[in-house]
């Protein structure tokens, strides 16, 4: 069967529309910086009809053609997706395609996007967040990837191969490969992104590595949000001696050496001691720890009440976290199977660890920082004057009132947990070898670099565009809840 | 340019804020003028538009704001087609601007030196010889002892009356034919802003600066201005001269703000204040018609509320105009419909009395590097007083005088250093909150000072008031309490829907009675209010202030009245206790507070303040320096950096001890050296022409 | 100011302290060193023999006496082992006990000797922090400047094109790490395949010999990620700077944009990322073990 090109048939048209628009840009980019470096900035003055009066002559249309040449570019992009999801399989190239295998996310992208433009005055921060086009940019890489994530995982649907096989020929085979035994021309008769050094198809790979980030990134911040809450909280409020020494030992493992620590963390002689899972032991304590305090500040006026809630919702946690910790062949073995409602991979489990150790001392930075600054509103002196107790104080007045800059800093944070997975994937920590998380990949792929650069690319790619969707979602975030 | 060219001509301007939302109208139709040597007062509530004209003068909106129709122009030029060249020719050389933080408006990492000689080296092109002169020149107009010293220091070094004098200097080194002044003095004390003003005048005068002087304060605009323009929801609803619109003003609004503003004479039992109903509209929710419609008492429905409304001409004054249809129909001189007189609750038995209370801070003498040896500041000294049911007892005093550490220790969230604090005969000062019984909690209620930070925004109101309840110990099911939640809000004249809504979805002077409705939650029998009103405006003031004394009526609380403001203390409360650095300096009933004889701090207090009334006479006392700081106060009376009476005590004993108390007359003391006669012979500084 | 500096170097000391602490216990926990003892002497030793080559090498003692003997604050181990050799500390190489010190710890320049490399620690230590050092020179030599000047020209007018073209850059800067631009740059600079074959993408070979051509890409490579960064920061700051009431002052007393910039806002802004941020920063670059393209 013969191979497949990058863009097929469509290809012809607007592949050198697509040149033409993004050299233009660019040129056009790099002269409005200049000129805006040279030129005064316009005063617009209020026509008598209302409107605003512009720039004209080279130097108006020097600001506003980059503009229009965005637009152009995005037009081509688009017309590429949408032609490959529409055209029949292999006319419209590689591109096409991965686009048409895409199609479940552009429909959930779309749907997602018409729901939520739709009734954006009702969701609250969510909503404004598509009044920022940096943000909406960002929500929708993020969203992307979230969904092939999930699609390609839990749904099976997007990667054409399975991740781990490896068909004879194809390796380090060129994008478009066709597979040597393949039958009919459809899905699956070629390596879209061809082939990687162990004859593996590298889209499938980079499809279903995503889910690994999806899957642990968001979690694991959750764990390091709950831990730097939970002690940065009280450090901020009461200061003194326990912010010093809380303070003291955040800065301590923020001035350890990442790597040092993620190689003697994970380590099987070290793993052996079991330190890492007394690590796990303290660190998930904290959800449990918070989740107790928080509720019982609240109800602690009606103790029939806060009983109950605190048996139900304490019980249900401390169960889940026994099964957390408990874990056949380590040193924590001690719940009986049958109660023992889910087990980790020792490995994901010892990166987990090492991620929300990692990460707990900035967030309690951030939110020791904002704590300070929050108590000195009146409305938490109101609280004292009526006689609250410190923890209701803490978080149900003063913890709320940090919610935005700490959603800001959970997406950044989200996205430096993407990285540093990555980074432990790359130096084959933790996680299995064959897993096709995107650091393995990249660490597998950087040896033949300099000669078959395409099973590398991407998922160093895929990383980058899922950080940087998460950096841009940050600072839509950021831009909007400082607004109005 | 002839003596008839205004400076500024102000016609016809619109300006606009465009969000993303929508497009914010933010002054409409507004026109004035200013002639050369004239100061123009501005006067509006918040949000009204004053910064918005001075800035679009300036031509300095900002992104998103924009000129949309009018003209500016200053001597004959319109200044909105200048170009950016030619404005930044204007700017700092022919219009100069301050505003309202000084800290802010000066450069922190450039030397006040620096900072003052620029101006005339980019409009002048002198040299840095010349400058420098200049600048010592004008440091020395504005009375800043050491000049030389000053502007080698970085503005940090300044206190906040220093720095405002030398954002003052900077506008005037390149002696601009106009000064816009944007509330210049709000964020200073009343004592240092009597001084500031008076300065600001003096300087207009020697250089013949026009001025245009915005402030929400009527009084000080009758200091310093000699005509006036009062400001509506993005209007100027009428314009005169000061003695025009004070004595006979033409606009519903313009004689609302006045009844509602507390002048002497105004008395809480007899003659309340009367408060604009209603709230200020949001600029773009603005009613047909007539702006201040739905608030009017003249209101005629098919009328006022009809097309666009435009100023008209008063004959036979001065330039006075009015934006009312009705001003000629309405009868100005009618007498305030007495409002009901009240009864004046009867004083009942000691609840809280005050013995010789302490309170001294440690902090370490180098904040930076903390260790080494601590200082003692003394927030709170020798403090003794009681205070009876039902009874308003007013503390008085500027910052830095240990109002709120009193508040603090009384609370509970301090414990006091040495002596007593009786509830009830019980001792309670050295019982941190933590450790007091609910009931005691319950009975000590605060009502806090800015209503932007008293409620949790991200609770609702119903919620937080419930809160409290549970707190306290009211209602035995989450029924009864959001039923008592509910009457709470009746109690403080909000609708009951209010429990749903967010705190940012509520205007500042509903937070604030949302926070009256808290205090009140545990049936408080002590309120101790913390400014409640001066972050209000003052139409709002009054309903809040009423409302505050009715429910003390009601419940015959003990009402702790903490304020700098005069005015209000001495509409509402019937006992003054006037404190300076910690010390009480004076205590009495309003009226021996009010009257001499003075403390000599509480004179020069009382003559600082301003007063928005044409026929009140005041001595004018201007106070020297600033208040010193609390972590090295003066040796002997703390006053004595600044009194003028100090002379007239002999060999030199205020500064050696702290005077004693002084007791005038049943209940009257004061701490001061003076000789009884001198004190005896002191005269008033307040007087009220005869009408 | 003297001791402000002190006491930060007191806490600089103590980090330092708990730092190596930690690692020393990690890497002397008991696992590893039976490891160390299987591949130092025998790999099919029996956990007698182990037990027995360990206890001779002092390792069998508590933590904290090897820890106070490591830094060299307390006298180093003599132990006369159980096949008849005397061991110590301070006897390495053959030194005669008679005449060896008593204290060889970091503190007297003993660093050690690397059961890895066959080598002196220090030794190792040296080289490879000159290796880091030269390259760090370069990264700081070329990031600090470029990233000030990117975010204040992005922070001066915010919301400009001209901010959101250098914002945008910087933002995919930091949403780069090393080991994905590495592969990006090798493929679009230096691949055999498609690349333009410009540099040569080795830093191993670059710390012999420093050549524009091999020490290009690392260089890039490493400034890259801190450069979105900082940049970031400098540009915030620089926003905040531009919107104080100051500047308004000085708008409003005539000062042209470019004063403004230079003479108002400029030292204002880069207090915050020079002092707070840049100190850990450069820390940072040290400490960490960078990735290196290889
Ligand atoms: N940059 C802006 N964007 C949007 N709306 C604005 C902006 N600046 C001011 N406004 C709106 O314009 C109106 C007038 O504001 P302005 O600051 O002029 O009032 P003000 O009379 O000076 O009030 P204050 O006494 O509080 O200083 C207000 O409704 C305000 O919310
Ligand atoms: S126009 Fe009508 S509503 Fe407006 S102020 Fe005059 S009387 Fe009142
Ligand atoms: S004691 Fe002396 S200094 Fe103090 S107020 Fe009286 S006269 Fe003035
Ligand atoms: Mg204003």
């Amino acid at each position: 069967m013969e191979n497949l090109t990058w863009t097929g048939s469509l290809g012809t048209i607007l592949y050198p529309t697509l040149l033409a628009a993004a050299g233009l840009f660019a040129i056009a980019v790099v002269l409005q910086i200049l000129t805006s470096l040279v030129v005064e900035p316009y005063r617009a003055q209020t026509l008598p009809d209302g409107r605003l009066s512009r720039r004209g002559g080279a130097i108006g249309l020097i600001e506003r053609a980059p503009q229009y040449l965005l637009w152009a570019l995005i037009l081509v992009v688009l017309g590429y997706l949408v032609g490959g999801v529409v055209a029949p399989y292999g006319k419209a190239g590689i591109v096409g395609a991965i686009s048409k295998q895409l199609t479940p996310v552009w429909i959930a992208l779309v749907l997602t996007y018409a729901a939520s433009i739709r009734y954006k005055r009702r969701l609250g921060l969510y909503g404004k967040l598509f009044d920022s086009t940096v943000g909406m940019i960002g929500f929708g890489i993020v969203m992307f990837w979230v969904y092939t994530a999930f699609f390609s995982s839990v749904g099976g649907m997007i990667a054409t191969h399975d991740p781990l096989s490896q068909v004879s020929g194809l390796k380090n085979k060129l994008p478009g490969t066709a597979v040597p035994n393949a039958t009919d021309f459809a899905m699956g008769a070629h390596y879209l992104l061809g082939g990687d050094n162990l004859a593996r198809d590298v889209f499938s790979r980079m499809v279903l590595g995503s889910w690994e980030v999806v899957k642990i990134a968001p979690l694991a911040t959750m764990f390091a949000f709950m831990v730097g809450i939970t002690l940065g909280v009280p450090a901020g409020y009461y200061g003194g001696k326990l912010d010093t020494v809380l303070s003291f030992l955040a800065n301590l493992i923020l001035a350890f050496p990442v790597i040092l620590l993620f190689y003697l963390l994970v380590t099987p002689e070290i793993v052996l001691t079991g330190i890492p899972s007394y690590m796990a032991a303290v660190l998930f304590l904290f959800p449990v720890l918070f989740a107790t305090v928080f509720l019982n500040a609240r109800f602690r006026t009606d103790p029939m009440k806060r009983n109950v809630i605190l048996g139900v919702v304490v019980g249900a946690m401390v169960w889940a976290y026994l099964s957390l910790i408990s874990q056949p062949g380590t040193v924590m073995n001690f719940l009986p199977a049958a109660l023992d409602l889910f087990n980790i991979p020792p490995g994901i489990l010892v990166v987990f660890v090492s991620v929300v150790f990692v990460n707990s001392p900035t967030v309690f930075r951030i939110v020791r920082g904002l704590t300070l600054d929050l108590s000195t509103r009146d409305y938490v002196a109101a609280a004292q004057t009526r006689g609250e107790g410190p923890w209701y104080i803490m978080l149900w007045e003063i913890l709320p009132n940090a919610r935005g800059p700490l959603i800001v800093d959970f997406c950044l944070r989200i996205g430096y947990t993407t990285i540093l997975l990555g980074t432990l994937g790359f130096f084959g920590l933790g996680l299995p070898p064959e897993s096709p998380d995107w650091g393995s990949t990249i660490n597998e792929g950087r040896k033949l670099l300099s000669i078959y650069p395409h099973p590398a690319l991407p998922p160093a790619l895929a990383l980058l565009s899922l950080v940087l969707g998460l950096n841009l979602l940050a600072d839509g975030l950021r831009e909007e809840s400082l607004r109005d | 340019m002839t003596e008839d060219t205004p400076i500024l001509d102000i016609d016809r301007l619109s300006i606009s804020f465009f969000t993303r939302l929508r497009e914010i109208p933010a002054v409409m139709d507004f026109s004035a003028k200013i002639m050369p040597g004239e100061a123009l007062g501005l006067v509006g509530e918040s949000g009204c538009g004053k910064s918005t004209v001075a800035l679009g003068v300036m031509q300095d909106l900002g992104v998103n704001g924009r000129i949309v129709g009018g003209s500016i122009k200053f001597k004959g030029r319109d200044l909105c087609t200048m170009s950016a060249e030619e404005l930044r020719d204007v700017r700092g050389s022919e219009i100069a601007m301050i505003y309202q933080e000084p800290m802010a408006s000066l450069n922190p990492a450039m030397k006040i030196g620096r900072q003052l000689m620029e101006v005339p080296m980019i409009h002048e092109g002198i040299g840095e010889k010349e400058a420098y002169a200049r600048a010592l020149e004008v440091v020395t107009d504005v009375k800043l002892p050491d000049p030389e010293r000053i502007l080698k220091s970085y503005p940090h070094q300044l206190s906040g009356g220093q720095q405002q004098r030398i954002v003052i200097a900077m506008a005037l080194m390149s002696k601009p034919a106009l000064l816009i002044l944007d509330e210049p003095t709000t964020a200073l004390d009343v004592t240092v802003e009597a001084a500031v003003v008076q300065l600001v005048k003096d300087l207009g005068k020697k250089y013949g600066t026009s001025m245009l002087f915005i402030s929400h304060n009527l009084g000080l605009v009758l200091e310093t201005c000699d005509r006036i323009c009062v400001m509506y929801s993005g209007e100027a609803v009428e314009r005169g001269s000061i003695e025009d619109v004070f004595d006979k003003m033409r606009h519903p609004y313009t004689q609302a703000l006045f009844r509602s503003i507390p002048l002497p004479g105004a008395d809480k039992n007899a003659r309340p204040l009367v408060a604009i109903p209603g709230n200020f509209p949001l600029p773009h929710e603005r009613p047909n018609g007539c702006n201040f419609g739905p608030r009017c008492d003249y209101f005629e429905a098919g009328r006022c509320d009809q097309g666009v409304i435009a100023m008209s001409l008063i004959e036979g004054d001065d330039r006075h105009q009015t934006r009312c249809l009705r001003y000629e129909e309405i009868d100005w001189d009618a007498k305030i419909e007495a409002g009901e007189t009240k009864a004046k609750a009867a004083v009942g038995e000691v609840v809280l009395k005050m013995d010789n209370l302490k309170k001294y801070y440690e902090v370490s003498a180098n904040a930076l590097f903390g260790g080494g040896h601590t200082k003692v500041v003394k927030a709170n000294e020798t403090l003794s007083f009681e205070a009876r049911e039902s009874e308003t007892l007013a503390i008085v005093g500027e910052s830095g005088c240990g109002k709120s550490t009193f508040a603090k220790v009384l609370m509970g969230l301090e414990t006091a250093t040495d002596g007593k604090i009786l509830l009830d005969n019980r001792e309670i000062q050295g019982t941190a909150i933590n450790d007091r019984d609910t009931g005691t909690v319950a009975d000590i209620q605060m009502v806090f000072q800015n209503p932007f930070d008293t409620l949790n925004p991200s609770m609702t109101v119903g919620r937080q008031i419930i809160r409290a309840l549970e707190i306290f110990g009211i209602g035995k099911s989450d029924a009864e309490r959001k039923a008592r939640m509910l009457e709470l809000l009746d109690l403080v004249k909000l609708p009951r829907a209010f429990a749903e809504r967010m705190p940012r979805q509520l205007s500042g002077g509903q937070k604030q009675r949302v926070g009256i409705a808290r205090a009140f939650a545990g049936g408080a029998r002590i309120v101790v209010a913390d400014e409640p009103v001066s972050a209000l405006d003052v139409s709002v003031q009054a309903a809040v202030t009423d409302l505050l004394m009715e429910i003390q009526r009601k419940e015959k609380t003990t009402l702790l009245f903490i304020s700098h403001d005069l005015s209000i203390v001495r509409y509402l409360s019937d006992r003054v206790m006037v404190m300076y650095l910690g010390h009480v300096v004076e205590i009495g009933t309003t009226d021996q507070v009010f009257s001499p004889p003075y403390h000599p701090y509480t004179e020069a207090l009382l003559s600082a303040v301003p007063i928005a009334d044409t026929k009140v006479e005041k001595k004018h006392i201007v106070l020297e320096g600033d208040i010193p700081s609390a972590m090295n106060p003066p040796p002997g009376c703390p006053f004595q950096t600044r009194c003028r009476w100090k002379s007239k005590v002999a060999g030199g004993l205020c500064e050696r001890e702290v005077p004693p108390l002084l007791t005038l007359a049943e209940g009257h003391e004061i701490k001061c050296h003076l000789a009884e006669a001198e004190l005896r012979g002191m005269e008033p500084v307040i007087t009220i022409a005869a009408e | 100011m003297g001791l402000f500096v002190l006491r930060r170097f007191g806490v600089m000391i103590l980090t330092a302290l708990c730092l190596t602490f930690v690692v020393f216990v990690l890497t002397n926990l008991e696992p590893n060193l039976e490891k160390l003892a299987k591949t130092q002497g025998n790999a099919r030793m029996s956990d007698e023999q182990v037990e027995t080559w360990l206890s001779n090498r002092g390792y069998h003692r508590p933590v904290a006496v090897k820890y106070g003997e490591w830094l060299g604050v307390l006298p180093g181990y003599v132990i006369e082992g159980t096949d008849g050799e005397t061991r110590g500390r301070c006897l390495r190489g053959g030194v005669d006990p008679a005449d060896a010190a008593r204290f060889c710890g970091i503190l007297q320049g003993d660093w050690g000797f690397s059961t890895v490399f066959k080598e002196d620690v220090w030794k190792i230590v040296l080289t490879r922090l000159g290796q880091t050092a030269k390259l760090m020179g370069w990264v700081m030599a070329v990031m600090v400047p470029s990233s000030l000047i990117i975010g204040v020209l992005a922070g001066m007018r915010e919301g400009s094109k001209l901010d959101r073209s250098l914002s945008t850059v910087s933002i995919v800067t930091t949403a780069t790490p090393e080991y994905v631009s590495g592969v990006i740059f090798i493929t679009v600079f230096a691949s055999s395949a498609v690349g333009l074959k410009w540099f040569n993408g080795s830093a191993t070979s670059a710390m012999e010999d420093i050549t524009f051509l091999n020490f290009t890409l690392p260089v890039m490579t490493v400034a890259l990620y801190g450069m979105g960064y900082i940049a970031r920061m400098t540009r915030a700051s620089m926003t905040e700077v531009m919107t104080a009431q100051y500047i308004r002052t000085a708008r409003l007393k005539g000062v042209s944009f470019r004063n403004i910039v230079l003479k108002h806002a400029l030292r204002n802004a880069l207090i915050a990322p020079l002092t707070t941020q840049l100190i850990s920063d450069i820390g940072y670059v040290f400490l960490n073990p960078r990735i290196r393209i290889s």
